[in-house]
């Protein structure tokens, strides 16, 4: 996973409330591999493209905003679906961060475990942020997340408040599952107390 | 001696292996069910180099892949479908771990399967790769869905680090009146709460309106506790709970089940237990309810009309529901039993138990669908039950399909499915927009006023038709 410290990049203004997961990638995709060569396509499909293919003016397509690698989204990002695959379509268009003042909690932790920063702001900073973009189409956002500090496309500045272990998770780009290992040894007790005073499970 | 604590916490903390400052806990996970959209989980494990540590802990039935015409793996043809459904049954194969395939009669929605089988059992934690696992609540049992990464990792060490949630209870106080349901139920309760309201909580639903419901309802209520946020939803164990469990195939039996019981009667809240936050409900207001967007907030009762978005109290909400109102062809002030529909599902594991299907047929028995209407079981063991029950004949004789278990059309991603701009009155969970097919409309509503909408042709109020 790569590690998260810094990051400026082009944002991409997304004003739609409880945007769902199955708007993010549309369930018909679900069962591609996420080695997918057309996986970039699949996030906000829809949204995106018509039924013969087509492009429509939706604002990722639009030209200042192609290379834009960080999303302002609205109230209730992400809600729904468990669908990891939404975080996927995220990192195939090489989107390191999301800002929403309310994230589906499912996808939000999707989200830190592959590397994609969520950041959580208020609903009137999110809303001043989005204005600035439409704007100044192609403007860029800073992220500091050692410091937790996002600076707006006009340079001013919103602190935010992560979990402490999710930071670390997304500076040191951990894995889980190495993580977990290290506390084998605590597991292995609690497991063998457990089984005995809880036979009936087993 | 430990301090009042309600419900969740007394599971969470039994299964608590290592608690870190910051409050995160590595918590001992009990079950994990999967389904075959996380086939390739087993391969991408061995890839990065570990096992599946427990598979006996480890449960496994297809559901979003499965046509529903279909009885036999053969049955389905070559493609995506058929390499999802034989991936898991292959891993299962090789690696040991309880699966029941699509020809067994214990094969089914995965929420449907659990409880059934006594997987599901008060006072566990149990996770699927699945949002709507919050099902398992129902059952006082800490169930809630995760994503595919922490799939893996349950799979590789049987533990899953978690926050600890705030705690939300919801009171639902009286009696559900006449014709009103579970789905009314939980459907007023999202919109009160709001589809974001329950974020970063647990939430536990109790007041006498839920104790007066049967598992199945109560199973209808938690699994939709993710539509207001919220990743689990539980409900108190009580004698209705304990008799639902005993004697399934895989609940405990003997010295086994006194121990169980034992434990189980400890689990409900303390009286003086702490919520972060409270929210009562009144059972004898709500209607039958319809949802009218595209998120299952935005509900109305059946003789009410669409609602303005001038009456939003702020410019975002607002815009969500113009846009909605767009989306889904509506107007606002158009009377909601004046909304025409041209499908019906009736199935998902939000409403395909045998008490779902005994409403809606309840319903149609001696009338005759006008639009198509689709009838898909939970599982095989429902799908006999009815059939013992002659619900099929009166589904059929209607003109209905009677179709084998499944997701089917509430994530339609297996054949059946809406064109654009296809209305449908669906007891499924979602309404959000293409969910059941590119372009489609999706209202939400309870079996009995799905199959009210099938024998009218559009929403009706249920109480009216006379029986």
């Amino acid at each position: 996973m790569e590690p998260f410290s810094r990051f400026s990049a082009v944002a991409v203004p997304i004003d739609i409330a409880n945007c769902d997961t199955d708007q993010i990638i549309p369930a018909r995709f679900l069962r591609r591999p996420k080695d997918d060569p057309g996986y970039a396509k699949f996030l906000l499909h829809d949204l995106r493209f018509r039924s013969d293919g087509s492009e429509t003016d939706f604002v990722f397509n639009q030209a200042s905003y192609r290379n834009g690698r960080i999303l302002v989204c609205d109230v209730n990002w992400g809600c729904g679906s468990s669908r990891e695959a939404a975080v996927n379509a995220l990192t195939a268009n090489r989107i390191r961060a999301v800002i929403a003042p309310a994230f589906g909690d499912i996808h939000y932790s999707n989200c830190v475990k592959n590397g994609v920063l969520p950041v959580r702001l208020l609903s009137t900073e999110c809303e001043q942020i989005r204005a600035q973009l439409h704007q100044s189409p192609g403007a860029s956002i800073d992220i500091d997340l050692e410091d937790q500090i996002v600076s707006g496309p006009d340079g001013a500045q919103y602190v935010f408040e992560i979990d402490q272990m999710d930071k670390l998770r997304l500076i040191k780009g951990l894995d889980d599952i190495s993580l977990t290992l290290e506390h084998q040894s605590a597991i292995e007790v609690y497991e063998r107390n457990y089984r005995k005073n809880n036979s009936w499970i087993f | 001696m430990p301090g009042p604590r309600t419900l969740f916490e007394k599971i969470f903390n039994r299964h608590v292996v290592v608690e870190r400052e910051s409050g995160d806990a590595l918590l001992f996970i009990d079950r994990q069910l999967i389904h075959d959209l996380h086939y390739r989980s087993f391969d991408e494990l061995r890839t990065s180099g570990h096992v599946v540590r427990y598979p006996e802990q480890l449960f496994a039935t297809p559901d979003h892949s499965i046509p529903t015409m279909a009885r036999k793996l053969a049955d389905i043809p070559p493609g995506e479908m058929h390499d999802t459904v034989a991936g898991l049954e292959h891993s299962a194969r090789q690696l040991g771990f309880t699966h029941f395939g699509i020809a067994d009669d214990r094969h089914g929605i995965v929420h449907i399967v659990g409880p059934e089988q006594g997987i599901t059992l008060p006072g566990l934690t149990l996770v699927c790769g699945d949002s709507h696992t919050s099902t398992h609540g129902a059952l006082g049992c800490l169930s809630f869905g995760i994503g595919s990464t922490e799939v893996k990792h349950v799979l590789a060490t049987q533990t899953l680090w978690q926050r600890r949630p705030r705690n939300m209870r919801i009171t639902v106080a009286g009696r559900l009146g006449f014709g009103v349901g579970a789905k009314d139920l939980i459907l007023s309760i999202i919109n009160q709460v709001g589809a974001a309201g329950g974020t970063g909580y647990a939430i536990e639903y109790s007041g006498s309106a839920i104790q007066q419901l049967s598992i199945e309802g109560r199973m209808t209520i938690s699994n939709m506790t993710i539509e207001a946020g919220a990743r689990s939803g539980i409900i108190a164990p009580d004698d209705k709970t304990i008799d639902y469990v005993h004697g399934r195939p895989y609940a405990p039996s003997g010295p086994k089940w006194d121990e169980a019981v034992a434990y189980w009667r400890t689990l409900p809240s303390d009286d003086d237990a702490v919520f972060d936050k409270e929210v009562s409900i009144d059972a004898r207001v709500i209607e039958p309810t319809v949802t009218w967007g595209n998120s299952p907030q935005y509900t109305v009762g059946i003789n009410d009309v669409i609602p303005d978005p001038s009456s939003a109290s702020d410019a975002s909400t607002r815009a969500d529901m113009e846009s909605a109102l767009a989306y889904m062809d509506l107007k606002p002030g158009m009377p909601v039993s004046e909304i025409a529909v041209d499908k019906v599902f009736i199935g998902s594991c939000t409403n395909s138990r045998i008490e779902d299907l005994r409403a809606a047929a309840d319903i149609i028995r001696g009338r005759c669908a006008v639009v198509p209407a689709l009838v898909v079981p939970g599982s095989g063991l429902v799908k006999k039950q009815a059939e013992s029950e002659g619900l099929d004949r009166i589904f059929t004789e209607a003109g209905m399909q009677w179709r084998e278990p499944g997701c089917s059309m509430c994530v339609a991603i297996n054949g059946d499915m809406l064109s654009p701009g296809e209305r449908c009155a669906s007891t499924s969970n979602r309404n959000f927009r293409g969910r059941q097919g590119t372009g489609s409309r999706t209202h939400l509503v309870s079996p009995a006023m799905a199959a009210g909408a099938a024998v009218s042709g559009h929403f009706t109020d249920i109480r009216k038709l006379g029986r």
